[in-house]
């Protein structure tokens, strides 16, 4: 049976992880590539790399790092970050990312996932929604939530996954830095209107809120960041914790 | 020793070279039709779409070169489809290695692509060797093979469906070996230790 995902984010600035990172024995604390190894030994089941500085002048940063994480790591990654065009793309996915994440472009430019997809299949374009939930309704909003839309997330979801993306990382604004759980309502709109994966991602702040958001909001996946460097909860035993509660996981 | 990885219009050649650096092992990548008939070992990788795959490899001859091969050869993924006699992905003639057809999964409860880990099982394969059944592996796929004499893994997504292929010296897999972790660098391993 395909099981539910865990996936840690790593934010990357420079080519370093930025978030505050509680972890030790790691030689190099800041060392995007040794906390992924580190992931990967303790069973996460991907990997989700968000660069944000992201300018023209540090892709090349990225583009080398992408090639030191796929050396190292046996696990499949998807990257973004200010992703614009097809070349940003290949060239992410030709130094061994398995997929790449598109965001405030693909609202802009609205053939990018469909060029993606077609140049590069569908299976590597990951559609990222940044949402948040105003005078009843969930807003799509740009440039890591700083710019609103008229957008709605399920319309654009459902746009999105019919121009070609192969799977929906929904980020609830509301949610994110709570630690008050997921947003289950819009997950579980959104996974259950469109045929390809959601990773939901937000407000995780116990191992409770992963079941929730398998069970009620229908999620595929589940990425969270600072709980995992922060180890407020670790990767094993928060996959003991979904399989004694009936949550199918890879352990 | 050295492996051949099929040097093609697929994705995933770098993470398989990755692989096989992390393994040791002595390889290139190459789509020279002598250098591919001289290697110990042959690799088809492939993450893409399967007519344009066919469409590049025919171009070049390379579907008349990986028929003729004698030493092992392990298709990944697309690799794998291709090897099967034709793929409904855009209604495509495939090399006809494995007699079977390639289909689009029907998955009324389930997300299409399948995407994530899933576990195989009814191995029986020296590739599988120190593999438990029940062993997680990571798939991304659309399209799928269906049971027959060739299957040697067995998953499950909707239906039971063949995880991987073997007939003679053509090993294939539907998975992803190198994105598989240890499970799937031991069954990489077995590969090269056929």
């Amino acid at each position: 049976m395909l099981t539910k995902r865990i996936i840690p984010c790593l934010d990357i600035k420079d080519g370093q992880t930025v978030k505050g990172i509680n972890f030790e024995g790691l030689r190099t604390v800041g060392d995007p590539v040794e906390l992924a190894y580190l992931y990967a030994q303790q069973g996460a089941d991907e990997l989700v790399f968000l660069d944000i500085t992201a300018t023209h002048e540090q892709r090349k940063t990225l583009v080398e790092l992408v090639r030191r994480i796929a050396q190292k790591i046996n696990i499949p990654f998807t990257v973004g970050g200010g992703i614009g065009n097809v070349d940003d793309v290949k060239a992410l996915l030709q130094n061994g990312a398995d997929k790449i994440s598109v965001n405030s472009a693909a609202v802009r430019n609205r053939h990018l996932i469909e060029d993606i997809a077609r140049q590069c299949g569908s299976q590597c374009v990951v559609l990222a929604i940044d949402t948040k939930f105003e005078d009843g309704n969930w807003y799509v909003y740009l440039n890591g939530g700083r710019i609103k839309t008229d957008l709605l997330a399920l319309d654009w979801a459902q746009q999105g996954v019919a121009a070609g993306a192969g799977e929906i990382l929904l980020t609830s604004m509301n949610n994110d830095g709570t630690k008050q759980g997921f947003a289950l309502d819009i997950t579980k709109a959104i996974s259950e209107s469109v045929h390809v994966p959601v990773i939901a991602s937000g407000g995780a702040g116990t191992m409770q809120h992963f079941v929730d958001v398998f069970e009620k909001g229908k999620a595929d996946a589940a990425l969270a960041a600072s709980i995992f460097h922060y180890r407020e909860i670790e990767i094993p035993i928060l996959k003991r914790y979904l399989a004694q509660n009936g949550i199918n996981v890879r352990i | 020793m050295t492996v051949a990885v099929l040097k093609y219009n697929a994705g995933n050649v770098c993470s398989v070279r990755f692989a096989l650096e992390r393994l040791g092992a002595n390889f290139i990548v190459t789509d020279n039709a002598e250098e591919l008939s001289a290697a110990d070992k042959v690799i088809i990788p492939g993450v893409g779409e399967a007519s344009s795959a066919m469409a590049y490899l025919q171009e070049r001859q390379l579907d008349v070169v990986i028929k003729k091969l004698c030493q092992p050869v392990l298709g990944i993924c697309l690799g794998m489809q291709l090897m099967c006699d034709f793929s409904e992905e855009n209604n495509t003639k495939c090399l006809g290695i494995f007699n079977q057809h390639v289909k689009l999964f029907q998955n009324p409860t389930g997300k299409v692509p399948q995407i994530g880990w899933n576990n195989i099982g009814n191995l029986r394969s020296p590739l599988f060797h120190n593999i438990s059944d029940n062993d997680f592996v990571y798939f991304v796929h659309s399209y799928y093979a269906e049971l027959s004499e060739n299957t040697i893994a067995v998953t499950n997504y909707g239906c039971n469906y063949s995880a991987a292929l073997w007939r003679d010296n053509f090993y294939a897999m539907q998975f992803h070996p190198e994105k598989s972790g240890q499970v799937g660098q031991r069954i990489l391993n077995n590969f090269l230790n056929l």
